[in-house]
């Protein structure tokens, strides 16, 4: 689960980062009045969107009077960003974040995230900071420090020195570079995130080291004892279907092509994806109603992929294990007869009891199309879609 | 032979009393499983299908001799569960829990290195379906008739695609050694190369198949160990060609973010690896009968 820059600056902030003093508003008028109560002369104004890479996409702009932050924020609210993170759709922006402008001579990149080799949290830092890790690792892969945490005893006080040291940081603020990875690290540890990312960490015209940007990650298996951290999720930031979809139990992610599919469990459902590809399709979503694949689930799943208005033909694959084929079966026909499509059903059901279900799709009297393999199931989706297609085209043209 | 379970394997159920628990016991005692004993903490005492249960793993090793268990503990119990296994003396542990948060996994790993190596828990899973020795014992939730006794070892993430392999291999008339669940979160017990190394030594196994699916880097790793310690033919199938970069498909682990962990890069690693590369998950089946055929040939 993704949370606003302003919120992880507020959680770092309280285990020992520092962060520029900052506020949170909702219109222009606010981000004009809060900018004067931070006083100064000189504000950075940042869209909250989860997303990375918002000043390229204009979600950051610098000001130097309150008329110039009402302009700027005007133009902020009600759109949506678009950023090479968002996807096409973007994401839209209802807050803004209004932050003292902050001089500094050095950026650094500090990234906290779980690795899957070492099987333990890894920080990645970097002294070119202001640029995408990607691009870091790219250009300049020597400039990368890395360092796993022993989860017995956790971040030790010399890492972070050999971290600090690493990076060239003046010897003056290893103190403070110690405190700034141990909060992160902590922050980490203690709210079960999955990733900790300030990118810049900055080195002031004064001397001190703040996070400029901070973007934190969440375990979702996790968030069960961190009800603290439950209450910051934003459903504007999620695409819609999607929420829905995780309210109900059901593993959903849009995609831009046109067959719908309706798998149980999600190797198996990136299988379909994959099949229906190289059959000449394009899967319109991912979707795992799950191991069970009861009735009800079949039924809202159908709902589900419905609601997207570019689904041309529904792909549903379902490997009855202990579940048997014939009581999925019934759960197709009750929720294509309670609630009939006008697309081209394609149905694969494979496990215990085939040949029932078989029977039980076949006598229902609904047009649906039977497959016996998982390839043939994505060939016949394919050809029924363009066939439905022509079909569609040439009454338009009547 | 087969790997990690067999009829000799003596089986406790840690949350023996949950409705999901009940169902799955009932089936791996149809199937022929030797459940010994149940793990419920304040339920000692009691009884479910004949089998005794007990508060502590230690008090169920003791009396029973168990030297397998199967958890099916919720979420925020799973870890606590796990470790208690490993320090009751337990060999072998499948975990079937989805949604264990991947810190307290981090810890269950730290905590199995306690341990010397003669006497460390095998863990497999979290999230995965188990494992079967197919005709000798069933310890997960896999409908067990899909699966004959054989020399083929499947090896698997996704717990419906290795369904999936099995039921193909069947339909050929081809039997399976074990076929193993390693699971889908991103910190798991067992990788590849782990139970890779297994099926190498099992004499039973003739031949591996493996299926894969985008983000980690345990593909990779595989491919690496194949590659210069495997004599055994391996089979693959890599899950997610079509998967979008950076999104998270239903598996916590399914996360694309370095170099060999998109699907297409998986398939070019394993297949300069000498390993066979399935295009399609339909084709799994027949892949593995074209090399058997290859092998006796």
């Amino acid at each position: 689960m993704d949370i606003h820059e302003y919120q992880a600056k507020e959680i770092l902030a309280k285990f020992g980062v520092a962060v520029p003093q900052g506020a949170l508003a909702y219109s222009p008028e606010q981000a004009a009045y809060r900018a004067r109560e931070l006083g100064g002369n000189r504000w950075i104004v940042k869209a909250q969107v989860h997303a990375g890479c918002r000043g390229k996409a204009g979600g950051v702009k610098l000001c130097e009077s309150e008329h110039e932050i009402q302009d700027a924020t005007n133009d902020m609210f009600g759109r949506k960003l678009v950023t090479h993170q968002t996807g096409p759709e973007g994401k839209g922006i209802y807050r803004v974040y209004v932050e003292a402008a902050v001089e500094f001579n050095r950026e650094i990149y500090l990234g906290f995230v779980l690795d899957r080799s070492t099987q333990r949290i890894m920080i990645v830092a970097s002294s070119e900071g202001g640029m995408e890790i990607e691009e870091i690792s790219a250009q300049r892969p020597d400039s990368i420090v890395r360092s796993t945490v022993e989860p017995a005893v956790g971040l030790q006080e010399f890492q972070a020195r050999e971290i600090s040291y690493a990076l060239g940081i003046p010897t003056a603020l290893t103190q403070q570079m110690v405190r700034t990875l141990q909060g992160c690290y902590r922050a980490f540890r203690d709210l079960d995130a999955t990733m900790v990312e300030i990118n810049p960490l900055v080195i002031t015209a004064d001397n001190r080291i703040l996070a400029l940007d901070a973007k934190m990650t969440f375990d979702t298996n996790a968030l069960f004892r961190h009800p603290q951290v439950a209450e910051l999720r934003d459903k504007s930031q999620e695409d819609p279907r999607e929420s829905r979809a995780a309210d109900r139990g059901l593993a959903y992610i849009g995609l831009s092509g046109n067959i719908g599919c309706i798998v149980n469990g999600a190797g198996l459902a990136m299988a379909t994806m994959d099949t229906i590809k190289l059959a000449g399709g394009e899967p319109a979503n991912f979707l795992d109603i799950g191991g069970g694949a009861t009735p009800e689930r079949v039924a809202k799943a159908f709902r589900l992929v419905m609601s997207d208005d570019n689904v041309e033909a529904i792909l549903v694959n379902i490997f009855a294990g202990i579940n048997r084929c014939d009581w999925v079966a019934e759960g197709v026909v009750q929720a294509l007869t309670a609630n009939p499509v006008n697309v081209p059903v394609i149905v694969r059901l494979s496990g215990t009891n085939v040949e029932e279900g078989q029977k039980i799709l076949a006598k229902s009297g609904l047009p649906i199309i039977r497959a016996n393999t998982l390839m043939e199931a994505a060939e016949r989706a394919v050809i029924a879609w363009k066939n439905d297609r022509k079909q569609n085209t040439t009454v338009r043209a009547i | 032979m087969s790997i990690l379970l067999d009829r000799a394997s003596r089986v406790i159920v840690q949350g023996i009393t949950g409705r999901m628990a009940q169902f799955h016991t009932k089936e791996m005692l149809d199937y022929g499983t030797n459940v010994v004993g149940g793990v419920v903490p304040g339920k000692g005492g009691e009884t479910l299908f004949g089998i005794p249960v007990f508060d502590t793993v230690k008090q169920a090793v003791a009396a029973t001799g168990a030297d397998t268990s199967l958890v099916f503990v919720p979420p925020p119990f799973a870890a606590d569960s796990i470790m208690e296994a490993a320090d009751a003396g337990i060999r072998y542990c499948v975990c079937i829990t989805d949604g264990i948060p991947a810190q307290d996994m981090i810890l269950v790993k730290r905590y199995m290195m306690r341990y010397p190596r003669e006497r460390r828990m095998v863990l497999t899973g979290p999230n995965c379906a188990g494992t079967i020795s197919p005709g000798k014992a069933l310890l997960g939730i896999m409908p067990g008739h899909i699966y004959l006794p054989g020399n083929v070892g499947i090896v698997s993430r996704s717990g419906t695609l290795g369904y999936e392999a099995a039921q193909q291999l069947k339909d050929r008339g081809i039997g399976i050694s074990t076929s193993v669940g390693i699971g889908g979160d991103p910190i798991n017990g067992s990788s590849f190369r782990d139970i890779l190394e297994r099926f190498e030594a099992d004499p039973d196994t003739h031949v591996i198949c493996m299926i894969g699916e985008i983000g980690g880097p345990q593909e990779a790793e595989a491919a690496a160990y194949i590659q210069e310690h495997m004599t055994k033919p391996v089979i693959a199938y890599i899950a997610g060609l079509t998967a979008p970069k950076g999104r998270t498909m239903g598996h916590a682990g399914a996360i694309i973010s370095a170099f060999g962990e998109s699907a297409s890069e998986k398939v070019e690693i394993l297949s300069d690896a000498g390993v066979t590369v399935a295009e399609n998950p339909s084709a799994i089946g027949e892949t593995v009968a074209r090399v058997m055929a290859k092998r006796a040939a």
